[in-house]
């Protein structure tokens, strides 16, 4: 078994660890730690694709993830914390009439 | 100067003044406008017809706008002039600048004052574009233009159910031979490659004959005649027309818009002359039209009912001279008819006006001695449409009976014996109505009585000028100024020392006319009652009208109302596009409420259904790949 094989199997049990805890956790900060785990899967992937490949697509394609997580992280944590003061709690099932 | 386009344009100007600002400017500025622009486009014609006689007698020509250019032709807006649509023209700004300044009085205390006079200078001015219109297209413009002006104005009091019915009535009637008109219309350029009037006229005058039936062209475009004229089966609309205030019936209704299909037959004499079965068809149908018409105005009692009946019994006599030819006699009848039925309608407009609104002549008698004026205008129109000589009605009536009796072309000695029938029916129904509404002793009721009065001078004034042209319009002789354009029919030389009988049997005719209506109807109705009641089958059928409308109402109106209830909307509307429409409605909305409930709350839940969804996705592309 090779170092790219390694990889991806490190980036596919950091993606399913991430799955999992976004399926199974009820903390939202956990919750979107967990998201960030996930991301992380795929980004180490499209490194190792890359690195393969001898191509820099992937690397770049990479800077782009990172600028939509922070994006996404920026407007996650205030709604979180928004939330949080309302009901003093981080548990989303507390939230479940906002549903549509 | 473009002097044709000025006089089509003129009462066109008054419509817009009258219409946008009218309402705001007070009664003095409408009436300036609505009779000073009708009198202006008068003088313009005069203008115009002193230009054309001036001439060598060529048409005078304008093309005011080209309207469209589709391949190699163009299509204008052109004006043309000849000695038809001269004394056409005249006529209908001349008798429409009277009407206009008579309806000044007429209508002096009516609400819509300004509404009135846009509506009557808007038909003037399509009535003008339909009759100097040099292409077939103009003309028709101009010939749904005053279908238009004349729904509006027979609706005018539209509060009033029953008149906004007979308004709608006149409009679809007048559809019915619109159709007809049109696809003549297209048959003409389809074949010809042009519209305009002379050019189809010369077309079919050429020795090698255009590659279409004559007849077929001549029966489409008389269809639309009979809608616009009122012939037999299309009249029903005229006498409910009647609904329209009492100047319309005389403007529209006897002078000008009816003589429509009166002129297009006279302008397309082309066509016409070499088309004997239409001929022969368009005779027969005015003769229809003119016995039938004679016998309903008989039993009329609505003082405008029985000047109805008579205009659709004076239309049929134009087109049985159409129908053998006499295209220039047939004008000649119009143009006299115009007098004296705008004459007789004003003069009964005078008597509704003097009686508050009564038109049931059952109810007036003995008006002549509180209404001298009216009176003395009523009594010479009379004479002149009985055809009394030497008045206006008798010089064109006999000319028709002539033609009916001796022309070359359709005349004929049953033509003839109707005809006679007709006039001599003409006088007594006429000479009825004088004497029932002015000599019989009165019927009124007291108060009634008390408040008769004469028509102010505007009305009065009018009423005279139209006695006095009624009086001697007839020495004019428009056929003989009309000959070099539309040939005069000859007459079958064997008959030809009939003429001099033949006038003194008309004379004759409108004598006993008189004389029978004396006899019956000198001592008051009683005569008139206990004739009815010997006769009751045919009182009936003749007061009844011929039951048309009840015929066309259970043989048209009500399986045309079937059919649109029942297929058009209960199966086609309500349940094909309604029903498929709702249907689609009701489905997204139950699938909605089923996937609704995918919508729990649960954040974890839909994170699964997100996998699941993507899972789904990649197998498909992976399975398909």
């Amino acid at each position: 078994m090779d170092n790219a094989q390694l990889l991806l199997l490190a980036s596919i049990g950091l993606f399913a660890l991430g799955l999992v805890g976004v399926i199974v956790r009820r903390n939202a900060l956990v919750m979107l730690m967990c998201m960030e785990l996930m991301l992380n899967g795929v980004i180490l992937s499209l490194v190792t694709f890359a690195a393969q490949s001898a191509t820099v697509a992937g690397a770049v394609l990479v800077f782009l993830i990172f600028v939509v997580a922070a994006a996404e992280i920026g407007i996650a944590i205030p709604i979180v914390l928004l939330l949080s003061r309302q009901r003093h709690t981080l548990d989303v099932g507390a939230y479940g009439e906002l549903k549509g | 100067m473009n002097l044709l386009t000025l006089i089509v344009l003129l009462p066109l100007a008054g419509f817009l003044l009258n219409g946008l600002i009218g309402p705001r400017a007070g009664k003095t500025f409408v009436s300036l406008v609505g009779c000073g622009l009708p009198v202006l486009a008068f003088a313009a014609a005069v203008r115009c017809f002193l230009q054309l006689q001036g001439g060598d007698g060529a048409a005078l020509l304008e093309t005011a706008y080209t309207w469209a250019v589709v391949g190699g032709t163009s299509f204008d807006i052109g004006f043309y002039f000849d000695r038809l649509s001269a004394v056409m023209t005249l006529i209908v700004t001349g008798v429409g600048s009277l009407i206009h300044v008579y309806s000044t009085g007429y209508m002096k205390d009516d609400a819509s004052y300004a509404r009135y006079f846009a509506y009557l200078n808007l038909f003037l001015f399509f009535m003008l574009l339909l009759v100097l219109g040099r292409s077939l297209l103009v003309t028709f413009v101009g010939w749904e233009g005053v279908g238009l002006a004349s729904y509006l104005l027979i609706g005018f009091w539209f509060e009033d159910p029953e008149k906004a019915a007979a308004g709608k009535k006149a409009f679809i009637t007048n559809r019915v031979g619109d159709a007809g008109f049109l696809l003549g219309m297209f048959l003409l350029y389809h074949v010809l490659g042009t519209l305009d009037m002379d050019s189809i006229n010369a077309a079919f005058n050429a020795p090698v004959m255009p590659a279409v039936s004559a007849s077929l062209v001549g029966v489409l475009l008389f269809i639309g005649a009979m809608g616009k004229s009122a012939q037999i089966p299309l009249h029903v609309w005229l006498p409910d027309a009647m609904a329209g205030p009492t100047p319309v019936s005389a403007l529209i209704h006897a002078a000008t818009m009816v003589t429509a299909g009166v002129y297009l037959v006279a302008r397309l004499n082309g066509i016409y002359a070499h088309a004997p079965e239409a001929s022969h068809l368009i005779a027969v149908i005015g003769a229809a039209t003119a016995f039938f018409a004679a016998t309903v105005a008989i039993t009329q009692t609505d003082i405008k009912k029985v000047l109805a009946y008579s205009t659709l019994s004076q239309l049929g006599f134009m087109f049985v001279a159409l129908g053998v030819g006499a295209y220039g006699v047939a004008v000649f009848h119009l143009y006299t008819h115009a007098f004296f039925k705008a004459c007789l309608f004003l003069g009964a407009g005078s008597v509704i006006h003097a009686m508050s609104g009564e038109q049931d002549i059952r109810r007036m008698g003995g008006l002549a001695r509180k209404i001298p004026v009216t009176f003395v205008t009523f009594a010479v129109a009379t004479a002149a449409i009985a055809g009394i000589p030497p008045l206006a009605g008798f010089f064109s009536k006999d000319e028709i009976l002539w033609f009916a009796f001796s022309s070359e072309t359709g005349g004929s000695t049953l033509l003839w014996l109707v005809m006679c029938f007709t006039a001599l029916m003409t006088a007594f129904y006429m000479f009825r109505l004088l004497w029932v509404t002015f000599l019989t002793p009165s019927r009124m009721t007291h108060e009634a009585e008390h408040h008769v009065h004469e028509s102010p001078l505007s009305m009065t004034g009018v009423l005279v000028v139209l006695a006095i042209l009624s009086a001697v319009g007839g020495f004019i002789s428009i056929p003989h100024f009309l000959e070099p354009l539309l040939p005069l029919a000859r007459a079958q030389e064997s008959l030809e020392h009939y003429e001099k009988p033949l006038i003194v049997l008309s004379v004759v005719l409108a004598a006993l006319g008189l004389a029978g209506a004396v006899y019956v109807y000198r001592g008051g109705l009683a005569r008139a009652d206990t004739l009815a009641a010997r006769f009751p089958r045919l009182h009936r059928l003749l007061s009844g009208k011929y039951y048309v409308d009840e015929l066309y109402e259970a043989v048209l109106y009500r399986p045309l109302h079937w059919i649109s209830d029942r297929i058009f909307l209960g199966v086609g509307d309500r349940f094909l596009i309604d029903g498929s429409l709702n249907g689609l409605a009701a489905l997204a909305q139950r699938a909605a409420g089923r996937l609704s409930r995918v919508e729990t709350g649960n954040l974890q839940f839909y994170v699964v259904l997100a996998v699941i969804g993507v899972v789904a996705c990649l197998g498909w592309v992976l399975g398909h790949g």
